[in-house]
């Protein structure tokens, strides 16, 4: 795939409508998008895409989250305002003065009550949506309380780099998208799995674990950056590689993958940068606890402004993840016996995985 | 039949601190047993019955959870008052002044406060804080306490159903015994498919005992009964309120725990809709019932979660509007009887 392709193609993913609990329109994006690559596509009862390319080695599951942040409609005035909650976290400050749209297209500004002492005061349920009706009834005929919207903030690219909504996180789907279709050759059950609810609480990841029974597991997923004026600290940059991750406040990741990890990228000369997230969790954390434990890691995307409209990542960033994961996937038997196999589980537990 | 109704009111005399069910999960038992297939009570507590389908489909969950917020005693102090803390979300405010049933003997006991006469000017200003409160058993010292109280002795409240009003029912539990009474109802009627009806344990503490029902009945469906807050009182913002009283049940798109199956929730609004039953959305976006879990169990439920309105919530005079609490039982009845159109739509 080319460049421009596939900036064009994380772009189509990006732009796809899917806040929490209404992904499908990311998934329609998705699924054609796999075609002919993988051996199997299913959609569990949450929602969750999950492409299987077959093999006899080990279940390999890859996690990324089709859905984005969001509002929920929950109250519509007299006069045809919308009154809103989150889906996920949405900050007041950044929502002010943005557009919001609706599944079917409606589209409207958010703002807020203007008697406030103090911005300080800024909350969402002081906040609201103008979709430009007149009155209660004329607001029905566009959307209905339950409606979710989310926010506009079209795609483009400047300088390498990429700035759209969603990135978070369609820019893993779109990694995970473009190492299916490279086809690459290995002996390993490779899962790719688009998940659902990641914003509202690592949900939809539960259950696709739940499902699988991998073997080992990797989230692909975007992270914050500490390189910006007057940033918090955090030793991740934009622009220097995908990074691994070793803990976020869901996970302490399993030092068997971290080290897989790391050896991988160091023999496929794939610059990377190790990633210690303070606040903030990722489908890592639900699906290494799922069932008798699974060996769980994860993989991230620099990203700047997260959860606001304007997210940015860099283009190389994110074809070395794509790089990355290849290796981690095509990495032999020999990798796997010295990181995962430990004595306690030695070859019964392989034979039988394999059979 | 079963009149659903005075079953609700009998539940809510009973006592079931989360964790401490018996008393609940006993009477429940006594009422669903001759007309359910199987019967048995889980690790945790949970009472699971199952009714065989007539025909085939998918498994359908339907769950209410017993238990309700109550205070566990956990240290007996200086002239035999009661340190206690509580079990699930207590506004300590609303402590002051009420009776409450110490231990399994159910002893009578008070929680006082100090007398208006000799609070401070700070006093008064400062909300009530729970450390500040004592249970009072009417013992001399803390001998005799110790004597009547063990450390880890629940206290509920000593509150008996109230009908008032035009047709509203003020009582303790409401918060679940209204989902309880509307499943043992509905558990009556045969369906096509499998139902499993669970009445869970330790709801109000972390949605803990559905969990482990979920993963036992593995449903494909799941629907929550439940009670849910209202404050629909003037001063508050219309937007602001979560529900309405008398409107209908309440039905959740969104809340800490869970987002709804939304073709569920479509279906039981069409459902509503068809037979002219009232309902309303949640507004509010706070709070979490069991289908959080129930939705993350094994490879995923598709859920949804009808509550009947209840007006102070968690205090021993919650208030509910009987129209409210016959809808729900209707429209869970209406829904589950054409819950099949569902099944072939998916």
């Amino acid at each position: 795939m080319n460049d421009s392709n596939f900036v064009e193609m994380i772009a189509s993913i990006a732009q796809a409508f899917g806040p929490s609990g209404n992904e499908r329109n990311v998934r329609e994006v998705i699924e054609p998008m796999l075609s002919g690559c993988v051996d199997e596509v299913r959609v569990d009862a949450l929602g969750n895409l999950i492409a299987v390319k077959k093999g006899a080695g080990k279940k390999i599951m890859l996690a990324a989250h089709m859905d984005e942040i969001g509002v929920l409609v929950t109250f519509i005035d007299e006069k045809g305002f919308l009154r809103f909650g989150n889906v996920g976290g949405v900050s007041p400050f950044i929502s002010v003065g943005m557009r919001v749209i609706f599944e079917n297209g409606t589209v409207g500004t958010v703002w807020y009550e203007e008697k406030m002492d103090s911005m300080k005061e800024l909350k969402l349920d002081r906040m609201f949506i103008d979709i430009g009706a007149v009155s209660r009834e004329e607001a029905e005929t566009m959307v209905c309380v339950g409606d979710m919207a989310v926010f506009c903030g079209e795609a483009v690219e400047t300088n390498g780099r990429i700035i759209s909504k969603a990135l978070d996180d369609r820019a893993g789907c779109a990694a995970l998208v473009a190492l299916a279709r490279m086809m690459p050759e290995t002996e390993n059950e490779v899962y790719y799995v688009f998940t659902v609810q990641e914003e509202v609480g690592l949900r939809g990841a539960r259950t696709a674990a739940w499902g699988i029974m991998p073997d080992m597991a990797l989230a692909v997923d975007v992270t914050d950056v500490g390189d910006m004026p007057e940033s918090h600290h955090m030793a991740v940059s934009i622009g220097k590689g995908p990074t691994i991750k070793i803990k976020d406040s869901s996970i302490v990741c399993h030092p068997d993958v971290v080290s897989r990890l790391r050896s991988c990228a160091e023999k496929a000369e794939i610059p990377f940068q190790y990633e210690v997230l303070t606040a903030g969790g990722t489908d890592a954390g639900s699906i290494h606890l799922t069932a008798g434990g699974i060996p769980t890691g994860a993989v991230s995307i620099p990203t700047r402004f997260l959860h606001s409209p304007s997210e940015m990542i860099s283009v190389e960033d994110l074809k070395g993840v794509v790089n990355l994961l290849a290796a981690f996937i095509q990495a032999g038997e020999e990798s796997q016996e010295e990181d995962l196999s430990s004595g306690q589980d030695g070859e019964d537990t392989n034979d039988a995985g394999e059979n | 039949m079963l009149n659903p109704y005075e079953l609700l009111k009998e539940l809510t005399r009973l006592h079931g601190g989360s964790g401490d069910e018996d008393a609940v999960r006993d009477r429940l038992t006594e009422v669903i047993r001759p007309f359910v297939d199987e019967l048995h009570t889980d690790a945790t507590g949970n009472l699971i019955a199952f009714k065989k389908g007539t025909g085939s489909g998918p498994r359908v969950m339907l769950s209410a959870h017993m238990d309700e917020v109550s205070l566990m005693i956990t240290h007996i102090a200086d002239m035999g008052l009661l340190r206690f803390r509580t079990v699930g979300g207590i506004d300590p405010r609303i402590l002051i002044g009420k009776r409450v049933l110490v231990g399994p003997d159910r002893l009578p006991g008070v929680i006082g406060t100090k007398p208006i006469h000799l609070q401070t000017a700070a006093d008064r200003k400062n909300a009530t804080k729970l450390k500040d409160l004592r249970i009072d058993i009417g013992a001399n010292d803390k001998t005799q306490a110790e004597n009547l109280v063990k450390l880890g002795d629940r206290a509920v409240f000593d509150y008996e159903p109230v009908e008032f009003g035009d047709n509203k029912l003020m009582a303790k539990g409401l918060d679940d015994r209204a989902g309880c009474a509307v499943l043992a109802w509905l558990l009556q009627e045969r369906y096509t498919f499998d139902v499993y009806g669970c009445f869970t344990v330790q709801e109000e503490i972390g949605l803990r005992g559905a969990k482990t029902a979920s993963f036992a009945v593995m449903p494909d469906y799941a629907i929550i009964l439940e009670g849910t807050t209202c404050y629909d009182v003037p001063d508050t913002k219309e937007h602001l309120m979560s529900t309405w009283l008398g409107k209908g049940p309440a039905l959740t798109i969104m809340d800490r725990a869970v987002i709804s199956n939304r073709p569920l929730v479509d279906f039981i609004v069409e459902t509503a809709r068809q037979n002219g039953i009232p309902y309303q959305f949640k507004q509010t976006l706070s709070g979490g019932t069991d289908a959080g879990r129930i939705q993350g169990s094994g490879e995923g439920v598709k859920v949804a979660t009808m509550a009947v309105p209840c007006r102070y919530i968690h205090t021993p005079v919650s208030v509910l509007d009987r129209g409210d609490f016959d809808a729900m039982r209707r429209l869970a009845s209406a829904t589950l009887k054409r819950l099949p159109e569902l099944f072939g739509r998916t």
